[in-house]
């Protein structure tokens, strides 16, 4: 049995250890928000946080997150009215959406670790974020707009 | 006047002999020093501590000769391993780690921070887990996978083998290691783990075995870097 805490929950699954831990994440708990792109860490779509980082659920064993904190998109405000998820509507951000949840995880790390990114920032901290459907231009608003609406409180 | 003389004679001290064996050890010592600055350029705890005999030293536990030859012929298969992907990779000149055998620049560009662990969401642990995934284009992993950090690179790309023997025997450029430490760091477990890399990636030219006697090897003979080209 694995124990995992995931979006302030408790769990105790029987999983084999070496299980992603997006598989955990999206069949046994149900929480679908987080995608499956690529499943080599390459993409971003399965970003989920682990004790506060980004890490690539797609490679990440569940035994690497037993007794960590997972929070998932599902996660990320109990509301939804995270800076990101407004900043994100304001300005009509997602095309097809599936990249989505990834982008607002990876970004979320970015804002928690500098309030006020500059164009550059965003560029590091957003690289392994892709996205098909090019919304980029719209992420990078966004950010900028969430970190003022985050600094407004 | 006698009296002196009888003082003279009698003295129990050979000054004569003192003070020609005083020039003698002064020439000595000062030819010492010539030949040594025409000796590849090295900068080391060797050389400050070595005051035992001419061509012993001891520094900490290990004993240490000087044998330039051999020392400089070991650097060379060193020189090898380093500049091999599997450890140059993750000591890129640039900002971005590199990558593959052809150390292209590692894709969705990473960069080091100032811990050497990555920045924001592109952290190295965020995708290099601790150990290996298994299959083609998965990350390689260890517990605590990193570049060297900002305040001291330690880059090997792009080094000459005089450039790369110097900086890695300098401890403010080797990440504070003396002597005994470089030693040890052939068994570091991020160096080792170059020779586990997983799928689809070339080892380095020789076996960790023999990286480590050549490093050994290397050092233990004097740590020399070869001549400048």
């Amino acid at each position: 049995m694995v124990q995992l805490t995931i979006n302030k929950k408790s769990y105790n699954l029987d999983v084999d250890p070496d299980t992603p831990l997006l598989w955990v994440l999206r069949d046994i708990v149900g929480l679908v928000g987080t995608k499956y792109g690529c499943g080599v860490a390459q993409c971003g779509a399965c970003v989920v946080h682990l004790n506060g980082e980004a890490v690539r659920s797609c490679v990440t064993k569940v035994s690497r997150a037993e007794g960590q904190k997972v929070m998932t998109i599902e996660g990320l405000s109990e509301t939804n009215d995270h800076p990101l998820q407004k900043a994100w509507l304001e300005l009509d951000v997602s095309q097809c959406g599936y990249c989505q949840a990834g982008q607002i995880m990876s970004a979320a790390v970015l804002l928690r670790e500098n309030k006020k990114p500059t164009d550059q920032d965003i560029n590091d901290a957003m690289a392994g974020n892709i996205c098909r459907c090019g919304t980029y231009l719209r992420i990078r608003e966004a950010i900028h707009l969430a970190a003022s609406i985050q600094q407004k409180g | 006047m006698k009296q002196h003389a009888d003082l003279t004679e009698r003295s129990p001290f050979p000054v004569k002999i003192i003070l020609v064996t005083g020039i003698l050890l002064s020439a000595v010592a000062f030819m010492n020093f010539t030949f040594r600055n025409e000796l590849p350029d090295r900068q080391h705890d060797l050389v400050i501590d070595s005051t035992v005999n001419d061509t012993a030293v001891s520094v900490g536990e290990g004993l240490f000769v000087r044998d330039s030859v051999t020392s400089v012929k070991a650097f060379a298969e060193v020189y090898k391993v380093l500049m091999s992907p599997r450890c140059m990779n993750c000591h890129p000149a640039g900002e971005v780690p590199l990558q593959g055998d052809d150390s292209h620049l590692h894709t969705m560009l990473p960069k080091r921070g100032r811990d050497g662990k990555g920045l924001y969401a592109m952290k190295c642990a965020n995708c290099h887990q601790p150990t290996n995934i298994a299959g083609l284009n998965k990350p390689p992993g260890h517990p605590e996978w990193h570049l060297p950090p900002a305040n001291m690179k330690m880059v090997f790309e792009g080094r000459t083998a005089d450039q790369l023997a110097k900086q890695l025997v300098n401890p403010k450029t080797n990440g504070n290691k003396n002597m005994q430490q470089l030693l040890a760091h052939a068994d570091d477990g991020l160096v080792k783990a170059g020779w586990n890399p997983g799928e689809g990636r070339t080892l380095p030219p020789l076996s960790h075995e023999e990286f480590k006697k050549a490093w050994i090897t290397w050092i233990k003979n004097g740590a020399y870097a070869p001549a400048a080209k």
